[in-house]
């Protein structure tokens, strides 16, 4: 009791003696605190900034190509003297692109994640998940090279009268691009699952194919579902590959084969050029952004969802 | 006799299944570490005959053999220099704040959000951004600032996650000690938060840099422009005040660009140039990786709570 009281006399006592030296010491933490709180904000502001940037552009642009035109026109020719603004061909081939990517991607993942996670001894794990992440570390445009110059002169000795660019190797190499970002994720998933499920499952007899496939998997669905969702949100978004290798041809085809513009190979297309600021060829990059953005928001909405319906807790 | 414990064909092929997986899954894994070596092989073939000290010291032109890369990694190193600088201080702070002093609210949870989705934002939508903001807002030109400023932000999400998982790794014990010596609170992030966790932070910092270094179309986005034979005016002069900002607004080109221009060349010999590009780009991109994880690994291993 005397000591408290005595401490308390104290801090009225300082409070008193040195009236300055607590505020002074309160209000530097709180312009900090301040100066903190606007750094965390900043990142708010980047996707207003992206957001406003892109609908302010978009929505000059649809003064002039009315959306419904934007939609339904087949051809995509906005630098022509015959300007069609249809934005199929472009959302076409980046969902053709992606959608090779996908395949190459989710199958190798999602094994590569369960012998990981559930067959790989210690040492194979620490240094595969490495090594396998610098998969995604290797530059985008190296991708490109790769995929011209390689995977299509291999490509074209299987399928004969393959066009140098095509859809179909600029897939394939996204995928190979994207097997880190679906594995690794997977793999985290996994083995958050609780061991003593998995030791049920043995001791019931079951091999370790049978327990990772009925036992593992189910519960980290969820995690497993955003790593599919993060690897087509790269997939789709991906650019200097598709750039390089896929050609620069607006083309409204389902066939990979073919050569194809993706949305934004179009945005790099039309920067490499000398559009004047406030044309309608200009608005054209942004109406194309906005798109990719709400191609790439619908998959991640439709993600949410999956993951809400297959989500297990314990 | 009795026969030994009978073994169901059933649990045969289960076990057969089993291990035709196991190989499937070491397959699926070779591949991988196959593509990447062929990536690196096909690179090496093409371009090694092209690496040396002229083609690292040459202006591209317009002739293949003489072509080199002095203007993009110079470029590419400045552009670095103003990304960390923007992206670290803001990054770190952000990462502090959302671990060390965030109330539990809504706006903390719309900022949290925000973050993961940002990280999801295809890199050529920041390229678009900062053609509509900094270049025609804030009129900054088609410049090293510019350029160094889109990537700080395309970095941001990288430098604020991994800050705080570093953060989020120190013991709650060490905070408490420090606040029943009478800390402030500023006094606990400065003296003990931001030491513990330096190591983590420089990883994601290293990390987030090595992945700027290889990004290309959001620099493309915002005009750069592929064909410079200059190299920005030097940021130390002979008169005062000895520094000078005057390359910040110098144009650039960068080394990814700069391969993606060979590449799009129907010559040969600029296939060469832009894989000897590809290995140097390569080479940085992936010792900057290596560095994140030998800086992550020694720090693991200094620190015992």
């Amino acid at each position: 009791m005397t000591s408290t009281s005595s401490s308390t006399h104290f801090a009225v006592w300082r409070a008193a003696a040195f009236p300055t030296r607590d505020n002074r010491r309160r209000s530097k933490e709180l312009v900090i605190q301040g100066a903190l709180f606007f750094a965390a904000l900043s990142s708010v502001l980047i996707t207003l900034g992206i957001v406003s940037i892109l609908l302010y552009e978009s929505l000059s642009f649809f003064q002039t190509v009315p959306i419904r035109r934007f939609l339904t026109d087949t051809q995509w020719t906005p630098l022509f003297a015959d300007a069609h603004y249809g934005i199929l061909p472009l959302a076409c081939g980046t969902m053709v692109t992606a959608a090779v990517g996908c395949l190459v991607a989710l199958p190798l993942g999602t094994i590569v994640a369960i012998y990981l996670s559930e067959y790989a001894p210690y040492w194979v794990r620490e240094f595969g998940k490495p090594f396998l992440e610098l998969l995604s570390s290797v530059p985008t445009v190296v991708y490109g090279y790769f995929a011209l110059l390689f995977v299509t002169p291999l490509l074209q000795k299987i399928i004969p009268g393959l066009p140098g660019f095509n859809m179909l190797s600029a897939g394939i190499v996204i995928g190979v691009m994207i097997i880190p970002y679906v594995s690794s994720v997977s793999e985290d998933a996994m083995r958050s699952v609780p061991m003593h499920l998995r030791e049920a499952s043995y001791a019931a007899g079951g091999t370790r194919l049978q327990t990772a496939l009925r036992v593992v998997v189910p519960p980290a669905f969820s995690g497993i579902a955003s790593a599919y969702i993060l690897g087509f949100s790269r997939a789709i978004g991906e650019t200097m590959v598709v750039a390089v290798a896929a050609g620069m041809q607006p083309n409204l085809t389902w066939d990979p084969r073919e050569p194809a513009e993706t949305i934004t190979a179009y945005i790099v297309q039309v920067s490499l050029g000398d559009l004047p600021h406030g044309s309608v060829g200009y608005q054209t990059i942004f109406a194309a952004g906005l798109t990719l953005m709400l191609m790439t928001l619908a998959f991640n909405v439709a993600g949410y969802f999956l993951r809400k319906r297959f989500r297990e807790v314990y | 006799m009795a026969r030994p414990l009978a073994v169901s064909p059933g649990l045969l092929r289960r076990k057969m299944i089993d291990r035709g997986f196991e190989i499937l899954g070491i397959l699926a894994c070779l591949l991988g570490a196959l593509a990447l070596l062929a990536l690196l092989w096909d690179l090496a073939s093409d371009g090694a005959g092209r690496l040396s000290w002229e083609f690292l010291t040459s202006f591209p032109s317009r002739r293949a053999g003489s072509a080199g890369i002095l203007s993009a990694w110079v470029g590419s190193a400045l552009i670095m220099l103003v990304t960390a600088l923007a992206a670290v201080p803001l990054g770190v702070a952000a990462g502090v704040y959302l671990e060390e002093y965030a109330p539990k609210n809504w706006l903390t949870a719309l900022i949290e959000i925000n973050i993961a989705n940002l990280a999801g934002v295809p890199s050529i939508v920041y390229g678009l951004l900062a053609l509509g903001l900094f270049v025609y807002q804030l009129h900054l030109g088609q410049s090293v600032l510019t350029a160094g400023l889109t990537l700080a932000l395309l970095i941001l999400p990288v430098v604020i996650i991994t800050t705080r998982e570093a953060i989020r790794a120190i013991p709650g014990h060490i905070r408490e000690a420090a606040y029943a010596l009478g800390a402030t609170q500023w006094q606990v992030v400065k003296d003990h938060i931001l030491p513990y966790s330096a190591g983590g932070i420089m990883t994601g910092v290293i990390i987030g840099l090595s992945r700027a270094i290889g990004e290309t179309a959001p620099l493309i986005t915002i005009g750069a422009l592929t064909f410079i034979a200059f190299l920005p005016p030097p940021p130390f002069s002979a008169e005062l005040p000895f520094l000078s900002l005057a390359w910040l607004k110098s144009s650039f080109t960068v080394l990814p660009i700069q391969m993606f221009n060979w590449i799009s060349r129907p010559q040969p010999e600029f296939h060469h140039n832009a894989a000897a590009a590809g290995l140097v780009l390569m080479a940085m991109a992936l010792s900057m990786n290596a560095l994140g994880i030998t800086v992550r690994y020694r720090y693991r291993k200094r620190i015992k709570w």
